[in-house]
């Protein structure tokens, strides 16, 4: 009874997750809860299990026990193009877009329409598309380079055309897998100020090492380690808590 | 998301007309048409002016190939799929139409003398006396016609079900299709009571009463081919502009990008596949009428890879060069056994490595990196540089997982 | 179809089926672990694998008239001669192909496909012209022929039970040059982790020629044991390829228990098969229950699940 409740007052909630490669649990009866409107952090040292998390909510890795209820639904028995349309997004965390096509041709591909065989056959360039295109790569800074070849761009834009793929089919949460690695200071903050713009009125996972760019964005952080939280709470609360300190922020 | 909406209308330039969207013009960019229509020319005028009736039946069995060609530019220059098993369509295809002309040519007045009259002349020999169940709707051409489209795409969707649902792709794909081809040929020969053996099915004679053996038929069964193969090419050029196309280029390349961009991979793969097998079984059938028999030998394992090097030669990406580079390649098959058959086969064998060594992207990226810069300034929009290879992540050891080489084909994920 | 035999008479059949089958089960363990380590380890799909074995069967066969003709007095131990020379001529001409065209391919194996489909071309035309088309067997040292009777029913050839024996000493050798030597570290090496591989000094291009000369080599030493078993042709090879090929993916293309495990089930169905059914039946229900459970199962029979 409380259980279906807490699950319908959380965008998402992952409860006792697990996932072991040949007896490795990767990630161990792992538990979280993400709120409406929240911008959740997840740090952690390498081989934490952060990425196998978003993995597994994205339903890329099958898990070997536990629940993920987004919205009530569960995706650990779902389709990964099922999660999709049901409103999950994820970034991976190297740029991964389509460098033959152009900008346009990538956004477009990604507009939610026309997903099925008939659909992407019949599929027409109307003005909404074309809208919708030019709005999100107006947001992403990528609107003088709409028919520039992908593979072209900087490592920065990449990661920007990205996060504007995922922008194109409106998610309800968002995981990003480290946005803003490999970018110059000057794009970090760019970076950080997309976020928080496109962040309103979603739910958003982001996985990232830069501790500066977290205390940024951060609502809530949740510290991983060797597959299980190890704390959780305000960014301030983290920061002092003995635990991370000795295994992650020490050094 | 907020956004000034007023930029929306100004470029509305990227806006395709409705109106033209399924015109000539969407489906026809740039040089495609002028592609299509020197093609067309050179197919439907000049080689029919210039070539007696039996060198164009000739090209006409070779353009019976180009539909599998044809095929596998979408299945794998596009798709990224290898099938090395294209042969069991082109078969079955041929096998049907096969089973429709033997019946009529085995008819109680002309079978007479066998034991058993009205049943095809292999099966006598066979010492069976009546024709079995699979046989006898045959005996409709409706049917023959329907079976000839729809047995291989069935068949076809089946082993893309089976394979593409469980994420195996690349080399496997092409292991397990070759492994298919290997079966049915065995098959067909073992099973010569229903088949007609290794002999195949021969000794055709008409179609409802039309002699195909004729000169005149030849031609018009020359033309009949021609205009399917315009057909089949209008068809692969629209499913290469539609946004479809787009997908398979795009997951050959980033397979896991497009499943979380909300598509289901396999549904993709498996349509193009059973695309591919259609068409090759429009070419069997042609290839039946055109040259009065179906054999087991344009099934197996040889034919089917070679049908694959006909379109390497061509251009894995172009359509229209996988035509030519069927053409070219049977031609000088021809000349080269007829004349030097010894030879042959280090031709063929050199033609392979050497194709995959220098020129990967065929007669079509030679034409476009060399010939096409002479007519226009304008930017290639599909030439492919290699690319470095994605480190290919799979959530199973065994999956289809492409490491991007665009313009080159996808591999195995590790 | 078992209706027709008592139980005593099935079990001989299938005691002398599995023998005869054992032969088959050797060839195909040879030629699958050369595969298995091109193919497992390198990530290369070698279309001329049969003819690489049928450079070994010729190789035999030129090795036996040579002994027929100026040392009969050893006749008996030119098998021996024939599987050494066998294997360096096949390992020689893999090291060839590998430097001339396949070290150019690593990164594109549905090419290192097409690319040896034509090497295969030529090799067969090659071996028409030089061997003629028509095929060629050799004769058996005495001490090779007969059996031994093993029950009243049950009687086992002596060349199977030697090219079992030998087929198993290969096997166990791989295994230890592969797993317990440092050069098979090496090897492995390389295929997890090529730069890093070349980082700590490991000379990849030298490994990558030689595991391919290795797996060419082992190919060349089933060529040897094919002649006991068929008699060699140019095309012989080719009829053999995508047995081969499913022998490996079927064991899980990385396992060299699992090739072995998958030769002995295929080649067992197989033979025992051809005694109910006719040969072609048998091996189209061979090859089709090995496809229809690569279908279900496409990691095969022994693969492990790694973390990505």
């Amino acid at each position: 009874m409380s259980e279906k409740k807490a699950a319908k007052d959380f965008v998402l909630a992952v409860e006792g997750l697990t996932v072991s490669f040949d007896g490795f649990k990767a990630v161990n009866d792992l538990s979280f809860y993400v709120d409406e409107g929240e911008i959740r952090v997840i740090i952690g040292p390498n081989g934490a299990g952060k990425t196998t998390v978003l993995d597994l909510i994205c339903g890329k890795t099958k898990s070997t026990a536990g629940s993920i209820k987004f919205r009530g639904m569960e995706l650990t028995k779902m389709t990964e193009h099922a999660i999709v349309h049901n409103g999950v997004g994820r970034k991976f965390q190297n740029p991964s877009i389509y460098e033959d096509l152009t900008v346009f041709e990538n956004l477009e591909l990604s507009f939610p329409r026309g997903r099925s065989v008939l659909g992407a056959l019949f599929f027409r360039r109307d003005a909404e598309v074309v809208e919708a295109v030019e709005e999100v790569a107006e947001t992403i800074f990528l609107k003088d380079q709409l028919h520039t070849t992908a593979g072209l761009l900087s490592h920065g834009q990449k990661q920007w055309l990205e996060i504007g793929m995922l922008l194109i089919q409106k998610p309800d949460l968002l995981m990003l897998d480290e946005p803003v690695a490999g970018m110059s200071v000057a794009e970090r903050k760019r970076t950080a100020e997309l976020l928080n713009r496109i962040t309103k009125g979603r739910s958003v996972i982001v996985i990232e090492h830069d501790m500066q760019f977290v205390e940024d964005i951060a609502h809530r952080v949740t510290v991983m380690h060797q597959g299980k939280t190890l704390s959780e709470g305000s960014m301030e609360r983290v920061k002092n808590d003995p635990k991370v300190v000795e295994v992650y922020l020490g050094h | 998301m907020s956004m000034p909406n007023q930029s929306s209308m100004e470029n509305s330039a990227l806006v395709e007309n409705p109106l033209s969207q399924h015109g000539l013009k969407a489906l026809f960019p740039k040089h495609d048409i002028i592609y299509l229509a020197i093609l067309a020319v050179f197919l439907g005028i000049l080689l029919p002016m210039t070539l007696d009736i039996f060198r164009l039946n000739l090209v006409g069995k070779y353009l019976t190939y180009a539909f599998v060609a044809v095929g596998l530019v979408l299945c794998w220059g596009y798709g990224g799929i290898l099938s090395l098993g294209q042969g069991v369509f082109f078969g079955l295809g041929g096998y049907c139409m096969a089973m429709f002309l033997k019946l009529e040519a085995s008819d109680p007045e002309s079978t007479k003398i066998q034991s058993t009259p009205g049943i095809p002349d292999f099966m006598d020999w066979n010492q069976i006396t009546e024709l079995p169940w699979f046989w006898e709707p045959f005996y409709s051409l409706p049917f023959a016609l329907i079976a000839i489209l729809v047995v291989p795409t069935i068949f076809a969707y089946i082993i893309a079900v089976a394979m593409f649902k469980r994420r195996v792709g690349g080399v496997y794909f092409a292991i397990i299709t070759q492994a298919i081809a290997s079966i049915l040929t065995i098959l067909i020969i073992g099973q010569q009571g229903y088949t007609g053996g290794v002999n195949g099915i021969t000794d055709l004679r008409t179609l409802l009463g039309w002699d195909i053996r004729t000169d005149s038929a030849k031609y018009i069964l020359y033309y009949v081919n021609f205009i399917l193969l315009m057909l089949c090419l209008l068809a692969a050029q629209f499913v290469r502009k539609s946004k479809l196309g787009r997908l398979l280029v795009a997951m050959r390349g980033r397979e896991d990008r497009v499943r979380f961009s909300g598509y289901d991979v396999s549904s993709f793969k498996i349509f193009v596949f059973c695309l591919g097998a259609a068409f090759s079984a429009i070419g069997g059938a042609m290839f039946t009428l055109q040259v009065g028999f179906m054999s087991p030998s344009f099934v197996g394992i040889v034919p089917s890879i070679e049908m694959v090097i006909f379109c390497a030669v061509g251009g894995r990406l172009s359509i229209f060069g996988a035509v030519y580079g069927t053409l070219l390649v049977n031609w000088a098959k021809t000349t080269f056994s007829e004349s030097f058959p010894e030879l042959w086969l280090f031709a063929m064998g050199a033609l392979f490595i050497g194709v995959v060594m220098a020129f990967p992207n065929g007669l079509a990226g030679i034409y476009k990196s060399h010939i096409e810069p002479l007519f226009s300034r304008k930017p290639k929009m599909f030439e492919k540089k290699p690319s470095t290879p994605k480190p290919a992540s799979a959530p199973e050891p065994v999956s289809a997982e492409p490491p991007s080489i665009p313009g080159s084909i996808s591999a195995m994920g590790k | 179809m078992f209706a027709d035999y008592t139980s005593a008479e099935l079990l001989s059949i299938f005691a002398m089926q599995g023998f005869a089958g054992l032969i088959l089960f050797s060839v195909f363990v040879l030629m699958a672990l050369g595969l298995a380590i091109i193919f497992g380890q390198m990530g290369v799909i070698n279309m001329a694998h049969g003819e690489f074995m049928i450079l070994g069967a010729y190789v035999t066969y030129l090795i036996s008239n040579l002994f027929s003709t100026y040392l009969p007095s050893l006749f008996g131990i030119y098998f021996f001669v024939a599987m050494i020379i066998s294997f360096f001529a096949a390992g020689a001409l893999g090291a060839l192909v590998e430097w001339s065209f396949i070290r150019f391919l690593y990164q594109r194996p549905l090419d290192t496909l097409l690319a040896t489909w034509g090497l295969s071309l030529i090799l067969q035309q090659i071996y028409r012209s030089v061997f003629g088309a028509r095929e060629v067997g050799v004769t058996l040292p005495d001490w090779l022929m007969g059996s031994v009777p093993l029950t009243e029913t049950i009687e086992v050839p002596i060349n199977g039970l030697f090219v079992m024996g030998l087929t198993i000493a290969i096997a166990i050798a791989v295994y230890l040059l592969m797993y317990k030597s440092r050069w098979g570290c090496q090897v492995r090496a390389v295929v997890q982790n090529r730069p890093m591989a070349a980082a700590v000094g490991i000379n990849t291009a030298k490994i990558d020629r030689i595991t391919f000369a290795l797996g060419c080599g082992i190919a060349g030493v089933a060529g040897s044991a094919f002649t006991m078993i068929g008699s060699t042709g140019p095309t012989a090879g080719q009829l053999y390829i995508v047995d081969t090929f499913l022998v490996v993916v079927f064991g899980g293309a990385a396992s060299l228990l699992g090739t072995i495990a998958s030769a002995f089930t295929i080649s067992q169905a197989q033979s025992t098969m051809e005694f109910f059914l006719s040969g072609s039946m048998a091996k189209v229900l061979t090859l089709l229950t090995v496809v229809i459970i690569l279908m279900i199962r496409p990691q095969g029979l022994f693969a492990m699940k790694v973390r990505k």
